[in-house]
């Protein structure tokens, strides 16, 4: 199963989450990732969707969404022309011997280091799943003592937006 | 001007033309109730919400118009679940109005709160929790709108109590209609349709599947006038029945597991299959990958997401089927179906199609008693059935001539809709309404009559009694070894002593040789009248999927 990202633009209201990803469960289709914001107009919001799926169900998912009243505008990313990254907080274990390998190890992801204990670190990451999961990757035998991640968010390379007309 | 939340609500459905609400009160949608007693609006008082939900659905079938039901909140709104989810799956416009507790109560698990519109999510076109009295004018008609247009579906509006007490300011303007979200289907693909013609034109072996889409869309003498031009088969879904009248030389019945064996037989031998306003459901078509063999489909629908979604057509077109067929017409005016796949398809007809027993055999034939029912009312009546044999048997032996006449659940196969969607039918009907029941669906919104007597509603109700749920019976017949349980129904009472209580006038008959007398004392009495007839436990549903068994015995 091929992964997708689909861009909604949908009205700003309460509920409408619920729609969307109600719909997703109960239609059968899958979530592999998610992440919502306001746009500049407050009135509207974006949902950023990743979907496992081939290419008739990414169809499915994006005409059964079009039919909620609250979906504006719906775009199917093209995989090679956009940009898209995720956020990762990331709580690592550390002794003073180890300490100074991990921040190097965060300065080579070009990480940021956000807070530190005797015992601990904090570490703030960007980018897209390669780089997350190459970093976890380097990362995790120190030992992990707590992760939060976001969703994936993107938008398409070029002067392309996502215009006001859900039918063009 | 000053109007308080319910007199907004009241308002705003004479503005939309809202002739009848079926409902039942109860304390958070009695602010609503109230102020209907001062408007134009008559407000029918059923016997359970199921039956309100029911109703508005019969209704909105015969006059095309939106049909609105009200209930209270918690267990009157969740009594209307069924109803909505059934006008969901049948396409048909209903706009659903239920009381919630007030504002500050709602989370806090009051009483009689249920979150209605969270439960009715899956299955409702659209659905508004109103948080703010001022926004009601625009929310009900959003909510005609969103129900009556497009491919219709019901929309439910859950009216806090609070909000529909307090008086507001009531805007100057009418509030205007701008859903951004929601966007019509504009004209069909040229080029979809000139691919569609020349599919047409290619075609050895082309057969119509018509849908509800045709009736929907109010396309049926378009319709029936390209049949004409063009002499293609037409087979349909249960939704379909009646686009061309089921006695039409081209019709060759409904299709799928309970459908004609012609039907299906001709639609597999079709080199062309042009799916009109068809979902292409299981009930129709089980495989998708077997309809498909050898053959092309192009597939019509307003709903763009019905495409593809069920079987990926070789010629997909998004548009009304109207517009579909003003468009296509014109490019196919000069083809004419082979005169030896006509042969070939009427051949078929006369192979398959089994003969009808006439003579008496201590039952009521139910297949020959819907073929009289259609020759002695020439046709000129609505129809509802209930679910399960009795639905099977209307849809393949009466012959429906015109579009809406038959009213049934073809999609959530709701057993308790046919009474009360007769009795909303009947409301506005310009022609007499026929229930056909089963003993067993019957007595699920039996106490429905009382809403019939209570209102002077006239439904000519035909009861097929075999003490059994009949369709379940064949199904424990034909798979599960004849181990027939739970389907016996011993228990139900006297159905003409019922009808008796009710002051309906009734009778029986048991013989085929009783049936014109039943069929004129039902169609001849004033009002409403029960009319119960003996039909064999063993009598076959008569569809494909038994078609070819053996006849039944009773195992004990």
């Amino acid at each position: 199963m091929e992964k997708y990202t689909l861009s909604v633009l949908v009205e700003n209201h309460p509920g409408v989450l619920s729609r969307v990803v109600g719909l997703f469960s109960r239609r059968g289709f899958n979530i592999a990732s998610l992440s919502v914001g306001t746009t500049v107009d407050d009135t509207i919001s974006r949902i950023t969707i990743e979907v496992e799926g081939d290419s008739l169900i990414i169809e499915q998912v994006s005409k059964q969404l079009s039919k909620l009243m609250e979906v504006i505008k719906i775009k199917t990313l093209p995989e090679n022309e956009m940009v898209k990254r995720g956020l990762i907080l990331c709580k690592v274990r550390v002794s003073p011997k180890t300490r100074g390998e991990v921040m190097e190890i965060a300065n080579v992801f070009r990480a940021k280091i956000i807070d530190i204990s005797p015992s601990t670190m904090t570490i703030e990451l960007t980018g897209n799943d390669r780089k997350l999961s190459a970093f976890l990757d380097m990362i995790v035998n120190y030992g992990i003592e707590e992760i939060a991640r976001t969703g994936m968010t993107a938008l398409e390379r070029g002067a392309n937006i996502l215009k006001l007309d859900k039918n063009s | 001007m000053k109007l308080t939340g319910a007199e907004m609500v009241v308002k705003a459905l004479e503005n939309n033309g809202v002739k009848v609400v079926f409902g039942y009160p109860g304390a958070s949608n009695c602010p609503i109730i109230d102020k209907l007693s001062f408007s134009s609006v008559k407000h029918i008082l059923t016997r359970n919400e199921q039956g309100a939900a029911h109703m508005a659905s019969g209704y909105a079938r015969v006059t095309k118009e939106v049909g609105v039901c009200t209930a209270t909140s918690g267990p009157g709104a969740t009594n209307l679940i069924t109803g909505i989810a059934t006008a969901y799956m049948d396409s048909v416009p209903v706009v659903a109005l239920t009381g919630q507790v007030t504002t500050g109560l709602i989370g806090k698990d009051a009483f009689q709160e249920v979150d209605i519109t969270g439960a009715t999510l899956p299955f409702t076109k659209h659905s508004y929790l109103v948080k703010d009295g001022l926004e009601i004018p625009r929310i009900v008609n959003e909510a005609f709108h969103i129900a009556g247009t497009g491919r219709p579906g019901p929309v439910l509006i859950d009216l806090p109590m609070d909000i529909l007490k307090a008086e507001y300011d009531y805007p100057d303007d009418e509030p205007e209609i701008n859903i951004r979200g929601y966007k019509l289907a504009g004209k069909a693909n040229e080029s979809q349709i000139k691919k569609i013609a020349e599919a047409i034109k290619a075609a050895k072996q082309p057969v119509i599947l018509a849908g509800g889409g045709i009736v929907i869309s109010d396309a049926v003498d378009e319709f029936r006038k390209f049949v004409k031009d063009t002499d293609i088969p037409v087979v349909s879904t249960m939704m379909g029945i009646g686009v061309v009248p089921s006695s039409s030389p081209r019709y060759y019945g409904m299709i799928g597991s309970h459908g004609a064996r012609r039907a299906n037989m001709i639609l597999n031998r079709a080199d062309l299959v042009l799916v009109m306003g068809s979902r292409l459901g299981d009930r129709s078509v089980a495989h998708a990958g077997g309809f498909k063999s050898n053959k092309k489909i192009v597939h019509i629908d307003i709903d763009p997401a019905e495409i593809g979604k069920n079987v990926v057509p070789d010629i997909p077109v998004v548009g009304d089927i109207k517009d579909v067929l003003g468009q296509l017409a014109p490019l196919v005016s000069s083809y004419r179906t082979e005169p030896e796949w006509i042969a070939a398809a009427d051949e078929i007809r006369k192979n398959a199609t089994r003969e009808v027993e006439t003579s008496d055999t201590g039952y009521v034939n139910p297949k020959y008693f819907l073929q009289k029912l259609s020759d002695k009312t020439n046709s000129e009546i609505y129809v509802s059935t209930e679910v399960g044999q009795n639905q099977i048997w209307t849809a393949n032996y009466f012959n429906f001539t015109t579009p809406r006449s038959l009213l049934t659940s073809g999609g959530f196969g709701t057993m308790g809709y046919g009474l009360p969607a007769a009795i909303g039918a009947a409301t506005a009907a310009e022609k007499p309404v026929v229930a056909v029941m089963g003993d067993g669906s019957f007595q699920m919104d039996l106490p429905e009559l009382g809403t019939m007597c209570q209102w002077g509603i006239p439904v000519k109700m035909v009861l097929f009694e075999n003490d059994r749920l009949g369709m379940v019976h064949e199904h424990q017949y034909l798979l599960y070894n004849s181990n027939y349980q739970a389907v016996d129904i011993t228990g139900s009472p006297d159905f003409n002593k019922l009808a008796d209580a009710y002051g309906i006038p009734n009778s029986i008959i048991s013989e085929n040789s009783e049936i014109d007398a039943g069929i004129d004392a039902l169609m001849g009495a004033e009002g409403s009248y029960l009319l119960v007839v003996k039909v064999n436990p063993f009598e076959p549903t008569g569809d494909s999927l038994n078609e070819n068994r053996l006849p039944k015995k009773e195992v004990q």
